[in-house]
């Protein structure tokens, strides 16, 4: 098993003729992904070649399910025209919509996310790398190359973070990596990947990656605590990080005294979970666990 | 970004908030002639990005235009818990029958934006959140509806307005949302939001706070930005489209991706701890491209920092290659010649490892030593700061 995206998951690409929607489409397509269609109103009704995969290209989300059953979208939608892409899905039912861009203004994905409510469909995202559960599906940036089908699961803010963890614990592997996203609003949350986690058999123990803003991993500590039977190792970034200052993410700031790394290690500590102090020792908490 | 009181002052009044007339002032002489302009009492405000001015001696009362002139004199280049005063507000001063409080804020935690008003205004507002609670009113609001005049009647009916206030504090409301919504806001606060003693409802000052993200469609909010405090290789860094954060340390940081940034700055503070306390330089995250042209922009930016003793380029080759990375690397080195004098210590990961390595061990640049891991390397960097 694996969480929120498996080997029967039929994604589209919303953006796809795009120039990184190509490039990545391109990579999600070799890594065996069934990609079955992209969406562009301009472009309906051609296809576009990937190394002799020929990807049939739609005039919306709706008929896109309609003609293939898809399930999932991964929206490389630049920003302005993002918070509409994202709407689309929504309105259609698609399963998951992973929005992979980054710049949304707050206004536009707190709005999508008003409007997701009570809907059918799961947002990942935005400013976030996908989600991978290898060997199986990839939707998103995710590299497919660094690591296997395994038993860990990784919950992550940072997109390079969830890459450099895979690696550090490549020859283990992961049943799912989610990158959840560094905006101050997101779809699906550390406790949304948790709780997942928590329910999937083939993960044995969770990884979660956290940094400075907000309070998101001082609540998903509040939740391991309550729910999470497995294992959780977790690392945050962002201790050297000063006051107001946003680093790279448009969530990573700290305010005041809130949302410093201190605080989120400290609640995670009280939680039960071990937190490394580089990425590394993080893997090696983790190896301690999981026994290689 | 934050605004200016100003600023923030301006952007509401365009959106027919009521404001007090004024002025902003770069010289006691300016002071001078909005005051005379103003032709009664005016209150002279420090125009700094933190709280606490009135105590620090940045907001003074004058009497007639002379008297505005030598209050400008003395709180212009005042220093405000660091904050340099360049400007200052000069307003007509309004009596104050009562002071309220009034906020929209984007509200993380949940997902949604918040209204919190408060009849009880003029004060430190987390000092009431914590002390009395009951007397600060906090109304969610559906971002998919946003603020009418009944939403706005709710807000101001929780908070307890009395009825002769209440119509006018509830045009303010729907107008506060305008400038939230249209302005793409994270924060707009009135404190206080003053009555008068004839009974006018009033926004005396203002916090905005804009999101940078939405700034494609609202291209007169770049000249909002204040380029005069910003740190000068921040806005070298900015110029060339840098992702750079100036941080007081001695190794320079260059690596690709926020969060992987944000860990190699802790784990050069971590390991600096065994070398005299040696700590990170900046924050400087060049994305995913890491291309010759990029990383030549960064290191230049990182060289001529003068605190600079040392150079961590820490990059995991994700959706990058390391290979192109490395070429980055010698292309950058060649372009910067004799700029390039500090030592790098260089970590690559991920996609085509052994080449980038390979690469760089060819290239045996004098100043370029490669570590395995980043922990290694954060290790070498710190040293070498120390040195």
């Amino acid at each position: 098993m694996s969480i929120f995206l498996n080997e029967n998951s039929k994604v589209i690409v919303q953006g796809m003729t795009g120039s990184e929607g190509m490039k990545h489409t391109q990579r999600m397509l070799a890594s065996g992904t069934a990609i079955v269609g992209g969406v562009n109103p301009r472009k309906a009704g051609t296809s576009v070649d990937f190394d002799g995969t020929s990807v049939p290209v739609f005039g919306g989300v709706a008929e896109a399910m309609k003609e293939t059953g898809a399930d999932v979208s991964v929206i490389f939608v630049p920003p302005p025209f993002a918070k509409a892409a994202v709407i689309e899905a929504v309105d259609a039912q698609i399963g998951l919509a992973v929005v992979i861009t980054e710049g949304i203004p707050v206004h536009d994905s707190t709005f999508f996310w008003a409007h997701a409510q009570g809907g059918a469909t799961r947002i990942i995202g935005p400013n976030c790398p996908g989600l991978i559960s290898p060997g199986r599906s990839n939707a998103g940036i995710i590299p497919a190359n660094i690591t296997k089908q395994g038993k860990i699961g990784l919950v992550s803010k940072s997109g390079t973070l969830t890459y450099q963890m895979m690696y550090e614990l490549r020859d283990i592997g992961f049943s799912t990596a989610i990158g959840i996203g560094g905006d101050p609003v997101i779809g699906t949350t550390h406790i949304d990947a948790l709780q997942a986690f928590q329910d999937d058999p083939e993960t044995e123990a969770i990884v979660m990656i956290g940094e400075i803003g907000g309070d998101a991993e001082e609540r998903a500590a509040d939740f391991v605590k309550a729910n999470v039977t497995k294992p959780v190792v977790g690392y945050v970034a962002g201790f050297t990080a000063p006051e107001g200052k946003t680093m790279g993410h448009a969530g990573a700031i700290v305010s005041g005294s809130a949302g410093t790394a201190q605080a989120k290690k400290e609640a995670l500590e009280a939680a039960g979970v071990r937190v490394g102090k580089t990425p590394s020792e993080t893997a090696q908490l983790m190896r301690e666990i999981v026994g290689s | 970004m934050d605004l200016f009181e100003y600023q923030a002052r301006d952007l509401l009044a365009s959106h027919g908030v009521p404001v007090l007339p004024g002025g902003v002032a770069e010289t006691p002489e300016q002071a001078e002639a909005i005051a005379r302009e103003i032709g009664q009492t005016v209150v002279v405000k420090a125009q700094v990005k933190t709280g606490g001015r009135g105590k620090a001696g940045g907001v003074k009362l004058a009497d007639n235009a002379e008297d505005a002139k030598a209050r400008a004199q003395d709180i212009l280049g005042l220093d405000i818990k660091g904050h340099i005063t360049h400007r200052v507000m000069v307003a007509q001063a309004s009596d104050i029958a009562e002071e309220y409080y009034f906020s929209y804020l984007l509200d993380r935690s949940n997902r949604t934006f918040l209204a919190m008003a408060s009849v009880e205004g003029g004060v430190e507002i987390e000092q009431l959140a914590v002390e009395r609670p009951e007397a600060l009113a906090r109304i969610p609001i559906d971002a998919s509806k946003g603020v009418d005049t009944a939403k706005a009647a709710e807000i101001v009916d929780a908070a307890g307005f009395a009825a002769e206030v209440r119509d006018q504090v509830i045009a303010i409301a729907v107008q506060l949302w305008d400038v939230f919504s249209k302005e793409d806001a994270t924060l707009v606060e009135v404190n206080p939001l003053a009555k008068a003693p004839d009974g006018t409802v009033l926004a005396l000052d203002a916090k905005v706070t804009l999101d940078e993200n939405a700034g494609f469609r609202h291209a007169e909010h770049a000249a909002l930005e204040d380029a005069a405090a910003a740190d000068p290789l921040e806005a070298a860094a900015k110029e060339k489209d840098l992702n750079y954060v100036k941080l007081e340390g001695e190794v320079g940081i260059i690596g690709n991706g926020a969060g992987l940034v944000m860990s190699t700055l802790d784990v050069v503070a971590y390991a600096g701890e065994d070398f005299g306390g040696v700590k990170p330089a900046n924050f400087l995250d060049i994305g995913g491209g890491a291309s010759a042209e990029v990383m030549a922009n960064g290191l230049g930016i990182i060289l001529s920092d003068p605190a600079v003793k040392s150079v961590f380029v820490n990059v995991f080759g994700g959706i990058t290659a390391c290979d192109a990375v490395a070429n980055g690397i010698v292309a950058a080195l060649q372009q910067l010649g004799d700029q390039a004098t500090k030592p790098l210590v260089v970590r690559l990961d991920g996609n085509n490892v052994e080449e980038g390595r390979r690469i760089l061990a060819d290239a045996n640049h004098p100043l370029v030593s490669l570590e395995d891991t980043m922990d290694g390397a954060a290790r070498r960097a710190a040293e070498l700061a120390a040195a």
